[in-house]
This record gives C-alpha cells, structure tokens and sequence, in this order.
C-alpha cells in the first residue's frame, strides 16, 4: 500500500511542474519575458566590455573603436527586430496543456510502469536476506555462505576443514583442493589431512594419481603408516603405474591390518581383484613374515600367535565378518594346529549362520583350503 | 519499494520529457510565455526524477538487492564499496541511466541559469533536449531496464568484470559522458536556431562556454581511459586505435573545431553556419560512438552485452537525429545571416584552417572506423585497420596544424600581418632547431623522425610561450610593468597558450614512448635479474595473498640501478572466484616523467613467470598533455567576461599589438 502511496505522490509532483507556469497568471508570465535576456542586453554588455579594456589598457584606441562601431551596427540592427515581439497568451492551448499534465502524464506513466513494474515485489537487500533465518537454505547456499566467511578469515582451519568435503562432494574438486591444502596451512597437519588432499587432489585429476597426489600420500604414510586411505590410494598409483604385484601387496597390507568393519573393506577387496590377487590373502601377509624373517624363531612364532589371538578375540566379539574367520582357520592351519582349526570353523559357522549369503562366502572360502567337513 | 520507485521515477521522466518535447514548441509558435515556462519546470522535474532513480539504482547496488536482474548480473556482496557504487555504471543498463541522468543533468542547468536567454530560444533548446531524452528513455525502460525484478532472488550475485574493479571506473565513464552528454547543449541550441530561423549573440554567448565545458570533461575522459587501459591490460599500450577509442576521438576532434569556431562566432559574429554545422556533427558523433559502443557491433572491453534488439533501437535514434538534423539543417541554413567578414589571413582565417585540419583528421578517423565494419556487412571479409592506416593519415594531417597552431593567436582579428606574426616566432623556431639539433647528437637509434617530431613540439610550447611573452611586453618595457601586464591579461589568453603548450607536451611524450621504449620480455625464477634501461630487476619471489573478493598472486622485485636500490615493485595477478577470471595489475615506478612498468603473465611448470618489463621515457607526457588543455580550457571557461574580438582598423595608423 505505501508504494502505492508514494507512487501517487510522486505523480502528483510531476503534475504540479506541468501546471505551475501554466497558473502562473498572464501578468506574471510577461513580466518575466520582459526581464528576459535578448540581444540588445547582450551587445550593450560588449560594449561595455570594450570600455572597460580600453581603460585596462589591453586594447589601444583605435581598435577600441573600431569595435565600438562594429557592436553598434549590431545592436542598431537587433534592437529593431526586438520591437516586433511581445508576449500574448493563448488559454485554448494552455487548458489542452494542462490536460495533457492531469490526464496523458499519468496515463502514460500507469500504462508504461503497469507493462515493465514489477510492484508486488518487495526490496530484498543483503541485510534482510542473512536476517531471515527459516528460509530454506540449500547446500549451495551454505556453502556460499561459508564460502564467504572464509575469504573473510581465511585463517580459519576448522572452517576449511568443515567446507573441504562438502567441496569435494559437490564436485568442485579444485575449490577441495585449495579448501584441503588450507586445512593443512592453518589446521596443522596430519596423516589423515595429507590423504584427503591427495585423494581432492586425484579426483581433479579425473581418478589418476598425480605425482602430487602420490607425494601427498607418501607423506601421510610417513606420519602413520596405517592410513588406510593414504595406503588404498598408494596401492591404485602403483596399479596406475602397471606395477600390480605391488598394488596387490600394498592392499593385502592393508586388509590384513584392518579392523573387519571397516566400511572400505569392499572396496580394497574389489581392487585387490582386479589386480589378480584375488584369492583371499592369508592372515600374515607376506609383509609381515617376510619382516618376521629377521627374527629368531621363537619371536617369530610369538608374535605370528600374538596376531591370530588378537584376530581371533575379535572375531568372538563380531563374529559377521567371514573374511577374518577365514583368515583365522588359515592361519591355524599354517601353523599346524588343525584342530584348532576345526574348532574355529565350528565357531564361524555358529557365527554365520543366520545370514545365507555370507555361510555361502564362508564355504566357497574354505573349499580352497583342503580342510575337510 | 526502493527498486519499483527508482523504476517509477524513470517512467515519469519519460512521460516529463514528452510533455517537455512539445508544449514549450507550440508555445513558442503561439508567443505563450506560460507555455514556453513549462519547460523550464519540466526540466527541472525531469532532473529530479531521473536523479531519483539513479540514486535508487545506487543504493540497490550499495544494499545488494539481488532481487534486482541488473545488481544480480553485476555486484557481488564481498566487493569493496566503491567498486559496489562504481558498478552501477559498469555495465550496460546502469551507464546508460547514467547517460540520461547527466542528460537531465544539463537539461536542468539550462533552465536554471538561462535566465538570460531570450524566452523562445531558451524553450525550443530545451525541447530538442527533451527530444534526446525522450527517446534515450524508451530506449532505456524497453530494451535495457536496469529495474527488471527476479522473483526468487538468488543469495550471491555474480560480480563485476574483474578488469572494471578499478578506480579508474569511478572517473572514466562520468568525465567521457559529461563531454558526450555536454556535446548535446550546442547540439540543442543549432536545431533550436534552426527552427527559429536566427542566430543572435546570445546564442553564441552561450553556446562557447557549453561546449567548452563539454570539451574539458571529454578530454579528461579520454586521458584518463587512455591511462586506465596503460596500467591495467598489462601491455603497456596506451592507444589501440580501436574503434572504441575512436568512437571518443572523434566528437573529440570535431569538438576541439567547434570549439575554435565558437570562438570566431562570439567575438566576431562570423561562421555562424559552419558553427551550427559543426554543432550537429559534434554530437551526432557522440551518438555514433555511443551506437558504437553499445550495440555491441563491435566486441571489446566497453561492450558489457550485446544484444541485436537494442543495435537496432540505438540505431534507430542514430538515424532519427543525424538525418532529421542534417536535413532540416540544409532546409534552414541558407536563410541563417551570414556574420561579418575577414581577411583570409587573420585570426579568423587561422581558426578556419585549424577547423578544415580538424574536421578532415576526424573524417579520417571515421572511414578507418567505419570502413572495416561496412566491408564486413557488405561482403563479411574480415579485416582490422589498424596503426599504420592512422599514422599515415592522421600524422600527416596533424604535421601542418601544429605547425600553424603558434601563428593563430598571434595573428590579429579580421586582417592580420603573416610576416609580423612569424617575425614573432623567430625566438621560438631557433629553440627548435637547438633542440632538433641537441636530440640528433645525443640520442641513437629510433626513428629518423623522431627529432623533428621533437622539434616541432618543442615549437608549439615555445611559440604559446612567446605569445604570453609578448602580450606582456616581457623584453621591451621593464619587468615590472611587463608582470603587472601578464597578470593583467585575460585568463582566457593564459588558457590558449596552456592548451596549446598541452598539445607539444603530449606530442613529445608520444614520440619519446613510441622511439625510445625498452622492454624485456621473458621468465623468471626466484633470484633471476632482468636489465632494462639502466635498471636492474631482481625476482625476490612470489607470494599469495588474499583479498576481499580475489586471491592475488604478487611477484617482488628489488629494483636498482648502478647497484643502488631504488625500489621494491609488486605487480600481481588476482584471480576473482565468481567470474572465474583475472586480471594483471602492473606495478608502475615513476621517476620524472619517465616509468619503469612491470607485469605478469603465467606461471610455466617449472615454477618460472612469464613477465614484461618496459621502460618508458617521457610517458607520462602523454596525459600531462590533456591535463594542461583541460586547465587551459579551466582557466579559459573561468574569464566570465563578454569577448569581443577587436578588430584592427583598415588603415592601422601604428603598430599595435593583437587584441584580446
């Protein structure tokens, strides 16, 4: 309504400029067109003029008055046209003038602003737009707000740090990059750190792991050598680089130091796969006995029994994870103990037994072991 | 409510404009002085409303209403504020509202101090501006409204071009579109005297401060593009002949003509018809170069958007207004007085010469515009003309009027003495040879034409010294008295000769930057030095940093010279997130007026920069010029005397000096 209000106002503003001179009355009207400049005001100033330089004595005599006469015939001239002309009124025209202002100005004004306006629009500024709080805010406006304070404070490592992934997700995989390598600057580094940016890193690279992205990972493996993330990524740059043993040996590492739940467990298990180490790889890897080799026999055998007691104190506690009871029965059998290895498949199929599919899993396994019934 | 008032304001100046454009012309056929009185309150009111709408424009742009296309399409909440308010004209719809705000802008100075113009004239000038403004309106609201709404606005817009985040958007456009816009005041007064069928002294008593104003703001504008492109594209160039630039040129040149003509018209009453002539091309070149510039014929930083529809609006008006002025002006011109007579060697004859050179400078300019983009038309070759075309058209044309500027002033009114005049400027024509002479022996290499290009300029400043000298009487009565005399001379002789000493400052900062320029073009490392010019430059390294909306990219040089330090320069690359896009900042060392300019290009692979490294002696010549003529026209503008040409009698009965 107030829009309206000032609309009107306005209108009747531009009305009351089209009318004024018209109301001002005939005497009014001709009084200021005599007080107008004309000609002859304009030569009598020149006149003057050539006075007044004459007397500075920037112009000398005789040019002084050869100027003189000049402007004289000029304003002779003049001041016979001037004669002629004087004002007279014309109401006829002034009414159509005036009607034109009450009735045409705002007809005209309606009709234009009633095509282009857009009047049921309200003012939407900055401040009233982070004031409104239950607007449905969409991730990208989040972000975008993030986005912001950080340019503000980019000193700001926890900021990077939550902004960084949700980069990642939506794709912006360069934005993540500088977003991770931020994280790093004002966060502090950490082996988990080093591994996002590397995994952003690969990502931008469209899935291939760079020079940098690898030196990232190295990195992280050097803080801790149990990233899974960092040792995932450094097994796909060997399997990039046509290397597959090695991706296979970095992976198999991998699973063999892995808790059974973790969620990238497929994942590592696919690649392991497609690189040929497809078979289920024995709980000790041939890592950890080759640097069990060193040792003399009985700490070998100490710490070969230490691994699988652990492996197999888990597996009580969880008993869903058909790799590791794998993995155990395996590991009974290398170190010759078969009837511990009947028991712990005993236990794997008590474990296993509500769920079909993995039973299946767990008997494909074990068909390749030679461990009867 | 702020966006929809501005949008309402904008359509009542509109419906102003047409009131404006046609009750004060029937009141001027009726002798009404009510009706001719409405336009001088609708121009006013037309101010107002106009005023008000920019003003909204502007505060939408500060408050970041992306409800608004045009805030959306340009702004971006993180941009500093003047960039926020600078914005407002930094692209298409927002310069062109401001284009018709300065239009009102004049409109309403006319009304407001035209008091002591005759009524009738004063109501048809004011209508022809409502004519402009009418139809610069419609163009505005129907196919670049700056008020259009979004409906579910978004919550960041998308910036501005990343090259216009840069003062020099704050002066540039205003000062190019007062001269422009200003153009149109002599424009209106020619159509109005036209119409009326009479040119008197208080038309050209107006008409020679109007244009000289317009004259001053429109050369300031161009130096200060000139400058603009120089230290912010990252090549060191500071004129392209693009036609852009051309698109300024050329009003410039036809303004400096009637600038000169206006003179001969006020003083002496002569020229009348080549000054209303001039008048209408003056500004029909201004509405070319705006067609130009936006219809988007042609792609370059100026052209924000093109879009077909408003190509064909402004060509329309382009039309409308050069033919209907063109042809009402051969209906009307013969029945124009003729003014006084002169002797074809006088001032008056002088300042005809300087409008043939002027006026023929200008059309060369106008067929190397135009003529690329008619064959293009015509049969869609392709082809650029470019400096060499200019050089050799324009320098020569340019060689004869510098070469006449010094005799001008000295010549006197009506009939002058050619061989006084050159007696005069023997004192002057000896400095140039001494230094034609001196630039031969000490400089080497460059172009041959380069030491008499020198010379001549040299002529130009010492000849508008002599003329000073002269007048003062400096040499001939004691030195008090001549003293007292220069200080006694009117400041508008003290501008010609500021203004015509600009044009030989400018002309030596051309020549010495185009002969004399050294530059290193390669890629550095950390610790890698460069030698230019004298001058050492070694790469300390290279650093980010963050800005407000951008991420920069700074490069450091330790700059030194015979081993001493004499600066750290930083120029950097900043990237703008939003556009995805960057731009070069050059890092400018100035010492005198010569400058030392640094930019950067990309980083190789191996950690090296691309980088140029100019030396540019006398640069800054370049726009000092300008500057002086535009305090020259300052000072000029500012004399609030009557000027009357004295002529010299036929039968001079004793040697006298020119007059005033």
């Amino acid at each position: 309504m107030t829009l309206w209000f000032v609309f009107a106002l306005m209108t009747v503003a531009a009305i009351f400029a089209v009318l004024w001179p018209l109301g001002r009355g005939n005497r009014a009207a001709n009084q200021s067109l005599e007080g107008q400049g004309s000609e002859t005001v304009v030569y009598k100033d020149q006149l003057a003029e050539v006075e007044r330089d004459l007397a500075a004595g920037l112009i000398a005599g005789p040019e002084a008055e050869a100027a003189r006469i000049e402007i004289g015939r000029r304003l002779l001239a003049a001041a016979g046209v001037e004669q002629a002309s004087a004002g007279q009124s014309n109401v006829k025209w002034r009414r159509v003038a005036a009607v034109l202002a009450l009735v045409g100005l705002p007809l005209v004004a309606i009709g234009v602003y009633g095509r282009l306006g857009s009047p049921q629009l309200h003012d939407f500024p900055l401040a009233e737009r982070s004031r409104a709080p239950n607007m449905a805010q969409s991730l990208e406006n989040l972000v975008t707000q993030v986005e912001q304070h950080l340019e503000k404070n980019p000193t700001d490592g926890r900021g990077w740090n939550v902004l960084a992934p949700v980069l990642e997700r939506l794709g912006r995989y360069d934005d993540a990059v500088r977003a991770y390598r931020n994280v790093l600057t004002y966060g502090g580094e950490n082996a988990e750190r080093h591994s996002d940016l590397g995994e952003a890193l690969s990502a931008a690279a469209g899935g291939v792991v760079t020079a940098e992205a690898k030196s990232e990972f190295e990195r992280a493996v050097a803080l801790n050598a149990d990233e899974p993330k960092a040792n995932y990524f450094l097994g796909l740059a060997a399997e990039q680089d046509g290397r597959k043993d090695d991706a296979a040996k970095i992976w198999r590492a991998l699973l063999a130091k892995a808790p059974a739940d973790a969620p990238w467990r497929p994942l590592v298990q696919t690649s392991l796969t497609r690189v040929g180490g497809g078979t289920v790889a024995p709980a000790l890897s041939d890592e950890t006995l080759a640097a069990a080799k060193d040792m003399n026999e009985g700490d070998r055998s100490a710490m070969v029994r230490g691994m699988v007691e652990r492996l197999a104190t888990r597996l009580k506690q969880n008993g869903d994870d058909v790799e590791g009871w794998l993995r155990l029965v395996r590991a009974y059998l290398v170190m010759g103990e078969r009837d511990k290895a009947k028991a712990a498949l005993t236990d794997a199929r008590q474990a296993v037994a509500n769920d079909a599919d993995r039973l299946r899993q767990l008997n494909e396994g074990l068909k390749t072991m030679g461990l009867d019934g | 409510m702020i966006a929809e008032s501005g949008h309402y304001a904008l359509v009542l100046a509109l419906a102003l404009a047409l009131i404006q454009s046609i009750v004060p012309l029937i009141g001027a056929r009726l002798n009404d002085a009510a009706l001719m009185n409405v336009a001088r309150s609708t121009a006013l009111a037309q101010l107002l409303f106009v005023g008000a709408s920019f003003t909204a424009l502007v505060t939408l742009h500060v408050a970041s209403d992306f409800s608004v296309a045009n805030v959306y399409e340009n702004s971006h909440s993180m941009k500093p504020l003047i960039y926020k308010i600078t914005g407002v004209w930094g692209n298409h719809e927002g310069s062109m509202l401001l284009w018709v705000s300065i239009l009102a802008l004049f409109g309403g100075l006319v009304a407001l101090f035209g008091n002591n113009l005759p009524l009738s004239l004063r109501a048809h000038v004011l209508a022809v501006q409502a004519w402009v403004a009418s139809a610069f309106y419609l163009f505005i609201l129907v196919t670049s409204n700056p008020f259009l709404r979004i409906a579910n606005p978004p919550l960041e817009g998308r910036d501005l071009n990343p090259v216009l985040q840069d003062i020099g958007l704050a002066v540039h456009p205003p000062m190019l579109y007062l001269g422009y816009v200003g153009f149109s005041i002599s424009f209106s007064f020619a159509i109005a005297a036209l119409m009326e069928g009479r040119i008197d002294a208080a038309w050209a008593r107006w008409v020679r401060p109007w244009t000289l104003m317009a004259w001053i703001f429109l050369t300031l504008g161009i130096a200060m593009g000139s400058y603009w492109a120089y230290y912010e594209l990252g090549w060191g160039g500071w004129w392209f002949w693009d036609p852009v630039e051309n698109a300024s040129l050329m009003p410039w040149l036809a303004g400096t003509a009637l600038l000169h003509s206006a003179l001969v018209m006020e003083k002496r009453n002569a020229l009348k018809v080549w000054t209303i002539l001039l008048s209408i091309l003056t500004f029909s070149l201004s509405l070319l170069g705006t067609f130009l510039v936006r219809s988007g014929v042609l792609t370059s930083v100026h052209a924000f958007a093109s879009d077909p529809t408003r190509g064909v609006f402004i060509l329309l008006i382009l039309c409308v207004f050069i033919g209907g002025s063109l042809s009402l002006y051969a209906a009307r011109a013969s029945s124009l007085k003729q003014g006084g007579l002169f002797a074809p060697i006088s001032r008056e004859g002088a300042l005809v010469l300087n409008n043939l050179f002027l006026t023929t400078a200008c059309a060369t300019v106008l067929v190397g515009t135009l003529y690329p983009l008619a064959l293009e038309v015509l049969t869609g070759e392709k082809i650029s003309v470019g400096a060499p075309f200019f050089n050799l058209t324009f320098g020569p044309l340019f060689v004869p009027l510098l070469i006449a500027v010094p005799f001008g002033p000295l010549l006197a009114w009506k009939r002058g003495d050619i061989l006084g005049a050159a007696q005069r400027l023997i004192a002057a024509g000896i400095g140039a040879l001494l230094v034609l002479a001196l630039v031969w022996a000490w400089t080497r290499g460059g172009s041959a034409l380069a030491a008499p290009a020198i010379a001549l300029a040299v002529f130009v400043i010492l000849g508008s010294v002599s003329d000073l000298v002269e007048r003062a009487g400096l040499f001939r009565v004691p030195f008090g008295t001549a003293m007292r005399r220069a200080r006694g001379l009117p400041r508008s002789a003290w501008g010609t000769s500021l203004a015509h000493a600009g044009l030989g400052v400018a002309l030596i900062g051309i020549v010495c930057e185009t002969t004399w320029n050294s530059e290193y073009i390669g890629t550095m490392k950390p610790d890698d030095v460069a030698k230019v010019a004298g001058y050492e430059l070694k790469l300390d390294g290279l650093f980010q940093r963050q800005g407000p909306n951008f991420r920069e990219m700074i490069a450091e040089f330790a700059v030194s010279r015979d081993g001493d330090k004499v600066s750290v320069m930083t120029p950097s690359k900043r990237s703008f997130t939003t556009r995805g896009s960057s731009t070069t900042e050059a890092a400018l060392l100035t010492s005198g007026a010569s400058q030392l300019y640094v930019s950067l290009g990309d980083v190789t692979a191996e950690g090296a920069i691309a980088v140029r490294i100019y030396h540019k002696p006398l640069v800054l010549l370049i726009w000092w010029g300008p500057v002086l003529m535009a305090l020259g026209g300052v000072l000029s503008l500012s004399d609030r005397r009557l000027r009357v040409g004295a002529p010299k009698p036929a039968r001079a009965q004793q040697r006298l000096q020119p007059a005033e």
